[in-house]
């Protein structure tokens, strides 16, 4: 059982933060690892909301607000990206997407 | 009751998202990250921040899942060979696997971060709508605006991201 308490809240984001950094280190498909960083991305909100509720203040939550605008622009941009790199490419997989190593 | 409530859906949230990483069809994928989301949003409702996991369901469960759906969707890579997860050394997983547990054992164990039992007893501060407006508005007015323009920004990237220009192909 995790204790409904701050510390309870903030290891649940800390394991779906590891969950999602994981992903994005052993997923290949370029979809799947930018699904993984909105995963990230919303552990960290829960820490946020978290911390505000536990402290009487406002300010981590609006700030959750600033995170979810950033987080739907960056998904549209990050998807055109991929959208036309398969275009050119035929592929998402990351393995395959290495013209800059060489 | 609430602890109950609080372990239901937190366990659910991270099941979820461990689906998200294993599932090996990107569509599951995306469904399971539907469900964690729906997860996020119920503990924002625990943490009493009602009009976060509103918009937390609208914008993210409803909008940018369907964007990743529809993609996935979109370029259809069933065809390509499947490939296996990333390969690692036996040393590099046990000392990751050594590191993460200790990591959550360390703070389950021995973090204890001072809160005040009146402020964590009363009603919390973000079940109301108003104080939210009024900070918006006031202290934050100026990154309200900037995040105005880098949406603008984003949907004019999106546009030219997208669209196939003529007589541009020999520069490519």
């Amino acid at each position: 059982m995790i204790p409904a308490t701050l510390d309870g809240h903030l290891l649940v984001s800390g394991a779906l933060f590891a969950l999602g950094l994981l992903g994005v280190l052993l997923r290949r498909n370029t979809l799947v690892v930018f699904m993984c960083l909105e995963l990230m991305l919303v552990a960290s909100t829960v820490a946020l909301v978290a911390f505000s509720r536990y402290n009487g203040i406002l300010d981590g939550n609006v700030f959750v607000f600033f995170i979810l605008t950033v987080a739907a622009a960056e998904v549209a941009v990050g998807l055109a990206i991929i959208v036309a790199l398969f275009r050119r490419r035929q592929t998402v997989q990351v393995d395959e997407l290495n013209s800059l190593r060489n | 009751m609430g602890e109950l409530t609080f372990n239901l859906l937190a366990w659910f949230t991270l099941l979820s998202a461990a689906g998200v990483v294993i599932n090996r069809n990107a569509v599951n994928a995306a469904l399971c990250l539907l469900l964690c989301l729906t997860g996020v949003a119920g503990l924002f409702v625990v943490l009493e921040a009602y009009l976060l996991a509103f918009v937390l369901l609208l914008v993210y469960a409803g909008a940018v899942v369907a964007l990743f759906l529809f993609i996935v969707m979109l370029l259809d890579t069933s065809g390509a060979p499947r490939s296996l997860p990333r390969r690692l050394p036996l040393i590099a997983r046990v000392l990751a696997g050594g590191l993460v547990a200790s990591g959550v054992l360390s703070f389950s164990a021995r973090v204890k971060l001072p809160v005040s039992e009146a402020v964590a007893a009363a009603p919390g501060v973000g079940a109301a709508l108003k104080p939210y407006a009024y900070q918006l508005f006031t202290t934050y007015l100026l990154p309200v605006q900037i995040l105005g323009f880098l949406l603008l920004a984003a949907m004019l990237g999106v546009i030219v991201l997208s669209k196939k220009f003529e007589g541009l192909e020999d520069i490519k």
